[in-house]
């Protein structure tokens, strides 16, 4: 008889169920995406055969112009908005951790909320406060155009900037603070020099997070977007509206690759040379 | 020693809400000192260390270093740097950078800098590990960095909060002669805060032991131990005996104290300037106790001691082998115990006491040290 090896009480994976369990959330995690990507390279028009291989939807992409003007809008208006998301959200969590101030978690709540409130609230008063209360000068040149998405953009995802940040100066130690102050650095050195470099993972993982937000964000540009300012999720949405082509299949699966690309970028920063920072007690 | 002190502490206090941290703290600190600032935790001596670094502001009181007024002086313009009880080396510079960090922000050239450092470092013994990261280091190599991180700035006085608490036993010791060792070739005064008795007893060159937030007693280790102050110092430093008695006899040359709690009159060859008939306490230190068996034979007699003086019955309750002595508890007849200490001067297996053995008990006259409070 086979002799087998005694499980583990953590060694979950050995045990078939959980096996199984593990393969059923693969296979509904990735599978959808798997066809998206396959269906991109299929010489037919309709997206349920499989006839041939193919790149020409690829080259279909780069040549309609509209979809690469969308696609171009969405990289700027995830770029500005990132950077200024992560400054802003830095900066609300620095002052919320560092500061006592009247009202201080009635602030903390409220800054919290774009978080929670459904997306297609935020849409509509986006949406309302964009033509009533403040509107925003139509016909301006390109980027100023994607003036009201960016800013609602930066709404919804600085907060999560600051929470992420918050988080990681929970653990900041404040001696290190005093060490700096102790060796002649005044407050602002002792904030770039010391602090900076401690929040990094977190900045990193909020920039990651920001764009990303940004870039796949459909409910809030809808409503917040004009004529001329289309975004690529709004774009591909009123192709779908017609046909689901292999070109939107392409297109999606560039915009994948991308998001993949960023992401691992992302990684490799934070695992950087600061990955240890959180040991040193 | 010279005439004025390196630091002078007049009345400090420090409060936080209701809570008074320090209270009424006046102390002389000389260059070139070795000094320890002593006590439970919690009893505001940290506190105090955070004043003189800048990173607490006193209540009322001040500090001045080198006849110069601290009290408007922030952290970073003082001459003086501190080692922090986590050591607070920055994650992510190396070694090199953390040391040389204070020189940048100073403003220190560069061909200038380099070499302070590699002089630091070669003080503290790190010559060889420049660039590595503080994760790749351990305990008592970070504590190095911190030590030439602070040192390299020529402070006027170095301040080491809790600096071997985080280390283990081993290391603590090397650490111990190692500080000194530096101490000794830079001749910064060294100002360090512990709760660990003999840390400050082996490394200082003076104590200031504090309870509560006030000082108790401001002197040589050796002082502190011998001639204590009251009864928070005797207990406080090493291990002692206490019994409270009555002044009866009190002489220039002898005391003699009446105790119901120990059972027998103590002789003391000293005067204790005390009102007659006050309440005083006698501290024996276990290690200055003599311990003889009784089995009939009559009482040590010893010179210079009136008869009946200076001597107990008891019968020996346990005792602890701690390998280079033995400590053992004796019951005595008034119902208190005592600890004696004996040096295991033979092989433990020849034991000379066991438990239950009837002995006598017996001190010096010069022994017991006697406390007003």
């Amino acid at each position: 008889m086979r002799r087998r090896e005694p499980v583990a009480p953590l060694d979950y994976f050995r045990r078939w169920p959980i096996r199984l369990w593990l393969a059923a959330t693969m296979v509904f995690l990735y599978a959808p995406l798997l066809c998206l990507i396959a269906f991109s390279f299929n010489e037919s028009r309709r997206n349920i055969v499989w006839t041939g291989f193919t790149l020409d939807w690829y080259g279909r992409v780069f040549q309609n112009g509209s979809l690469l003007e969308a696609f171009g809008n969405s990289l700027t208006i995830a770029a500005v908005s990132t950077l200024v998301s992560v400054v802003l959200g830095a900066l609300v969590a620095v002052g919320l951790w560092r500061f006592r101030f009247p009202f201080k978690p009635a602030f903390e709540g409220v800054m919290a909320l774009p978080i929670v409130i459904p997306e297609i609230c935020m849409g509509v008063a986006m949406l309302v406060f964009f033509s009533r209360v403040i509107p925003w000068p139509g016909g301006m040149p390109w980027p100023a155009n994607l003036g009201a998405i960016i800013i609602a953009h930066i709404s919804f995802s600085f907060p999560f900037v600051a929470v992420i940040v918050r988080a990681r100066l929970a653990s900041f130690n404040r001696e290190l603070e005093e060490a700096a102050r102790d060796l002649g650095a005044g407050e602002f050195r002792i904030f770039m020099d010391i602090l900076v470099p401690h929040m990094r993972p977190a900045l990193i993982a909020g920039a990651l997070l920001a764009f990303t937000l940004s870039l796949d964000d459909f409910v809030i540009t809808f409503f917040t977007a004009g004529p001329d300012t289309v975004t690529f999720p709004v774009k591909v949405y009123s192709m779908v509206r017609f046909s689901v082509t292999p070109e939107v299949n392409a297109a999606s699966t560039l915009l994948v690759l991308l998001t993949i690309l960023l992401t691992t970028i992302g990684l490799r920063l934070q695992g950087g040379p600061v990955a240890s920072t959180q040991g040193n007690h | 020693m010279a005439a004025t002190p390196l630091i002078r502490i007049e009345h400090l206090t420090k409060r936080f809400g209701g809570f008074t941290a320090v209270e009424q703290v006046s102390l002389d600190i000389m260059e070139g000192e070795f000094f320890a600032l002593l006590g439970p935790s919690g009893c505001g001596k940290t506190t105090l260390l955070r004043m003189l670094a800048g990173l607490e502001l006193p209540s009322e009181g001040r500090i001045l270093i080198d006849g110069q007024d601290m009290s408007s002086v922030p952290p970073n313009r003082r001459p003086v740097n501190m080692v922090f009880q986590s050591y607070a080396v920055f994650p992510h510079m190396s070694v090199k950078a953390n040391v040389a960090y204070g020189l940048k922000i100073a403003g220190v050239p560069e061909p200038e800098r380099t070499d302070r450092v590699m002089e630091a470092l070669a003080l503290v013994r790190l010559e060889g590990m420049a660039d590595r990261k503080p994760d790749q280091l351990s305990g008592g190599q970070r504590q190095r960095v911190a030590l030439a991180r602070a040192l390299i700035k020529r402070p006027r006085v170095l301040l080491l909060d809790e600096p071997l608490s985080a280390l283990d036993a081993k290391l603590r010791e090397t650490m111990r002669f190692e500080l000194t060792r530096i101490q000794e070739t830079v001749g910064v005064t060294f100002v360090m805060v512990t709760h660990d008795q003999d840390e400050a007893l082996a490394m200082a060159s003076r104590c200031a032991l504090m309870n509560r937030g006030a000082l108790q007693q401001v002197a040589t280790p050796s002082d502190l131990y011998e001639y204590p102050n009251n009864r928070f110092v005797a207990d406080f430093i090493g291990s002692v005996n206490l019994f409270e008695g009555r002044l009866v006899v009190d002489e220039p040359d002898h005391a003699v104290i009446a105790s119901d709690q120990l059972g027998a009159r103590i002789f003391v060859d000293h005067g204790v300037t005390g009102a007659t008939d006050a309440t005083v306490w006698a501290g024996l230190r276990p290690e200055k106790v003599e311990m003889a068996h009784l089995n009939g034979a009559a009482p040590p007699a010893r010179v210079g001691v009136p008869e009946g003086h200076n001597l107990v019955r008891g019968t020996i309750r346990r005792g602890a082998y701690l390998g280079s002595e033995t400590v053992y508890d004796v019951a005595l007849e008034s119902g208190a115990e005592m600890r004696v200490l004996r040096s295991n001067v033979t092989r433990y297996v020849d034991r000379e006491f066991a438990e239950g053995d009837a002995v006598w008990l017996s001190w010096a006259p010069r022994s017991p040290a006697v406390l007003l409070s």
